[in-house]
């Protein structure tokens, strides 16, 4: 304990140091008349500390910094079309990472590659190379600022399977298992009876994300390079086969032991459930981390643990488009035979600067958001759950010190933080889709076929003989070679 | 002049631009658009294409109910047709019943192909669920209410501003509220639930159920427009002709149907038509109470726009945008010119 205090009172005092410098040298900035427009979604997730430390940046360098928001169903649409039509009210876009290659493509987005070389605060190296190679880059160029790293991981209470001698699942079967022998059990202590797995599944809000989740480790075997939703080398989708029927299959099964209404519930609504103590797992990004030390999760706190996403053992013979079981060359990244693809959901916030705002503009919105990325500002930012922040720094992922003083037991910590990096560091991670037209392979055409197979009304074989139908009429709409050769880029496959 | 430029610049230009767009394919670039002309490629898919299960449904061999159902309904209509025909034939209003009845046909089929073959509809068939039954429901109870704020109880002041204020909250409000309300596991009415043992049921999880509670919710919201608006026509029917009738010993359904009736009945007809022109704009509640869902269930054609515009398909929703326009013009036309019109002229 005292250890932790020493490493916590040296991680502050060195943060504060850092944070003293960083502030020296904004302050020798003068950006007196400025104004940073900035659109994200609604707040306090996300928006809200984005005001905080815009306050702050404008006590150090006189430029206001004004934070607008919208839903996120219309966050793309917003920026997309203030940028295109030359309206250009908006300076800074934060939003999901994929969402950038369709921008750079429209010729919309500030490349700040530049910005960053000239940066000596931003300490470039400390962020985890998939965040600072794959997020924030488009074709070898810098466009984006991470603020927030997103993976999805399985969160257990740790309490209960301890309790009830369980451990937790490794692959989708174990998963059930464990849900049923969950299910129904007071977790609480309300005399209620709580539920053994909550995965959101609301259309048009977070669902087609768990369900990359659970397809990954059915659909992709060989690395991050193979991809899970289309053939690199044709652009043909990699979707009407038995590894993505049987993640159908598989997420709605998880259905019988979550709660009666869950179709209609979205993020926010599990998360009420898991802080409440009413869920025995749950399919979440690193929020889960932080917000069990919040107060309004009092029920959960110290009682939580995470892991990897579940995998399978059974996985895609891309000839036949069954499902064969691992063997060291099929799943060559398998754990025990259990072949894991973690997927970067979403991928994280970042921010992008508008091409066409004044150059002063532009330098000040570049100053700001390499002011929020900083590990002095992002180290404290992503252990407060109400931020929606995840861990995104190498120093945020190995050193525990903080999270300690936040609130986080050294056991849950290291838990976290480990599920995290077991994640990240997979040789078998599986990428977003990070192409034009990505919001509407999956946030219109995945998310809407998976809410009519949720909803009983076509089966899995329907749902994906429609989703192979409706991607490759946007393949062709946006042109299949440029689509092949931005599928490949993203997939980090230059040849 | 400026009357007519304004109409030019606010209503005719952005309706010209619109259609358009519905015949193109936009994809929008630094400082500029690219358009590409695609014909009749937008409504094709929508209506034969990889949309059209979400606009028309899924279809599947017709079951008996669903022929008994199409072959009634087009005998029906052919009947109606023929006895215009033979009665009293001008071209205009012909040619007008043609397309009332094609379009009732067409319904008719599709309904049969869909819903009474076991299989979904899509939005226009939501979009027909909320005008249709919403609006029946609404025009119900609005006018019964307005009936009974006639009547001489006490505290009807107070009952008249209580019945009028959900018309003055946001349709968003309302969504939001209903949402929270009907929340089964974490709503004012969860525990309620749970003790009539309907714990495990989910009305969102139901398409019907998800359906129903729409309507519900935009039946709170609207009920109080009919009620005002028939509350002032009912005060407005001249007492002599009811005293008179109650002279003649006339029972109060009587005097309703022979007298107020046919007083109200240019008031009602004109309410009820603004009520459905605006139902067929639905999309507040269904995007805020269910997201669409669950699948399509309650995806009404403005929401179907709406999630296409968000993707930035700005040609698909245009496409239905204007698939709307078609069916609210030809439904509010032949409401009102065969059902309003044929009611006034026979009172």
């Amino acid at each position: 304990m005292a250890r932790a205090m020493e490493s916590a009172l040296k991680i502050s005092a060195c943060a504060a140091l850092v944070c003293t410098a960083a502030n020296t040298q904004l302050a020798a900035q003068d950006y007196s008349g400025v104004t940073v427009n900035i659109l994200t979604r609604p707040g306090p997730v996300i928006a809200q500390r984005l005001v905080d430390r815009g306050e702050e940046f404008t006590a150090m360098t006189g430029a206001e910094i004004r934070v607008d928001e919208v839903p996120f169903a219309e966050l793309f649409q917003k920026l997309l079309t203030d940028w295109a039509t030359g309206t250009n009210s908006i300076d800074v876009g934060v939003f999901a990472s994929g969402w950038a290659v369709e921008m750079v493509d429209g010729g919309l987005l500030e490349d700040l590659t530049d910005y960053v070389a000239n940066d000596d605060k931003i300490d470039f190296d400390d962020i985890a190379p998939y965040f600072r190679e794959y997020n924030q880059k488009i074709g070898g160029k810098t466009y984006l600022i991470t603020i927030d790293g997103d993976f999805q991981m399985l969160y257990y209470r740790r309490d209960i399977l301890d309790s009830m001698g369980l451990n937790p699942p490794r692959d989708w079967n174990e998963y059930m298992e464990v849900a049923a022998a969950l299910h129904g059990q007071d977790m609480n202590g309300d005399g209620v009876a709580d539920y053994g797995s909550c995965i959101f599944k609301k259309r048009n809000a977070q669902s087609y994300f768990a369900m990359g989740s659970i397809a990954a480790g059915f659909v992709q075997t060989q690395g991050t390079g193979e991809g899970i939703f289309f053939d690199p080398e044709t652009m043909v989708p990699k979707v009407n086969n038995e590894a993505w029927k049987e993640a159908f299959r598989v997420y709605k099964a998880t259905g019988e032991y979550g709660p009666p209404d869950e179709l209609n519930h979205d993020i926010g609504d599990t998360r009420g459930l898991v802080q409440a103590g009413r869920c025995g797992m749950v399919i979440d990004w690193g929020d889960i981390g932080p917000l069990s030390i919040d107060p309004s999760g009092a029920a959960i706190k110290d009682k939580m643990g995470a892991v990897i996403m579940p995998g399978t053992s059974r996985v895609l013979d891309k000839e036949s488009g069954e499902l064969v079981d691992c063997t060291p060359e099929i799943c060559p990244h398998a754990t025990d035979g259990i072949n894991h693809a973690p997927f970067a959901a979403f991928g994280g916030w970042a921010g992008a600067i508008n091409k066409n705002s004044d150059d002063k503009i532009k330098q000040a919105a570049y100053d700001f958001l390499s002011y929020v990325n900083q590990a002095a500002q992002s180290n404290v930012d992503v252990t407060m759950g109400w931020t929606g922040y995840n861990p995104y720094r190498n120093s945020q992922l190995n050193d525990t010190a903080n999270w300690v003083e936040a609130g986080f037991s050294k056991e849950f910590a290291e838990n976290y933080l480990g599920a995290i990096k077991d994640s990240l560091n997979h040789p078998n991670m599986a990428s977003d889709i990070r192409i034009p037209g990505a919001q509407n392979y999956t946030g219109v055409v995945l998310d809407r076929e998976l809410a009519r197979f949720l909803a009983g009304e076509i089966d899995e074989n329907q749902a994906v003989a429609n989703i192979e139908e409706a991607w490759e009429e946007i393949t062709e709409d946006f042109g299949r070679d440029s689509q092949r050769t931005m599928y490949k880029l993203s997939l980090g496959i230059t040849n | 002049m400026p009357a007519v430029v304004m109409i030019l610049v606010f209503s005719i230009f952005p309706l010209v631009a619109s259609l358009i767009i519905a015949f193109s394919r936009i994809r929008l670039r630094s400082g500029s658009y690219q358009v590409r002309w695609v014909g009749l490629k937008n409504f094709e898919k929508q209506i034969f294409g990889s949309e059209q299960f979400h606009f028309l449904g899924t279809f599947a061999p017709i079951s008996v109910a669903g022929w008994m159902l199409a072959i009634g309904a087009t005998a029906g209509i052919l009947w109606w047709l023929y006895r215009y025909a033979s009665r009293r034939f001008t071209l205009v209003g012909f040619t007008g019943r043609l397309i009332t009845a094609a379009f009732g046909i067409g319904l008719a089929f599709l309904f049969a192909a869909t819903l009474f073959s076991g299989k979904q509809f899509g939005t226009l068939g939501v979009t027909l669920f909320y005008v249709f039954i919403g609006c029946g429901i609404q025009f119900i109870i609005g006018l019964g209410l307005a009936f009974l704020c006639t009547q001489p109880v006490r505290g009807r002041n107070i009952f008249r501003v209580v019945f009028f204020v959900p018309m003055m909250i946001t349709p968003i409000g309302v969504g939001y509220a209903f949402r929270m309300i009907a929340d089964t596991t974490k709503g004012p009415f969860s525990p309620l639930w749970q003790w009539v043992g309907l714990g495990e049921f989910s009305w969102a999880a139901d398409a019907w159920a998800a359906r129903i509670f729409i309507v519900v919710g935009d039946s709170w919201q609207w009920i109080p427009f009919i009620f005002v608006v028939l509350l002032a026509a009912l005060e407005n029917v001249p007492r002599d002709f009811v005293e008179a009738a109650e002279v003649d010993g006339a029972s109060g359904w009587e005097i309703f149907r022979d007298v107020t009736w046919p007083q109200i009945l240019p008031v009602a007809a004109t309410v009820m038509l603004i009520r459905v022109i605006e139902a067929f704009k639905i999309v507040d509640l269904p995007n805020i109470m269910t997201s669409g869902g669950p699948g399509i269930a309650t995806e009404s054609m403005t929401l179907h726009s709406l999630f296409a515009w968000r993707a930035l398909d700005l040609g698909q929703s245009a496409a239905v945008a204007y698939l709307l326009l078609f069916v609210t013009v030809v439904v509010c036309v032949s409401f009102f010119n065969l059902v309003v019109l044929g009611r006034i002229r026979k009172s």
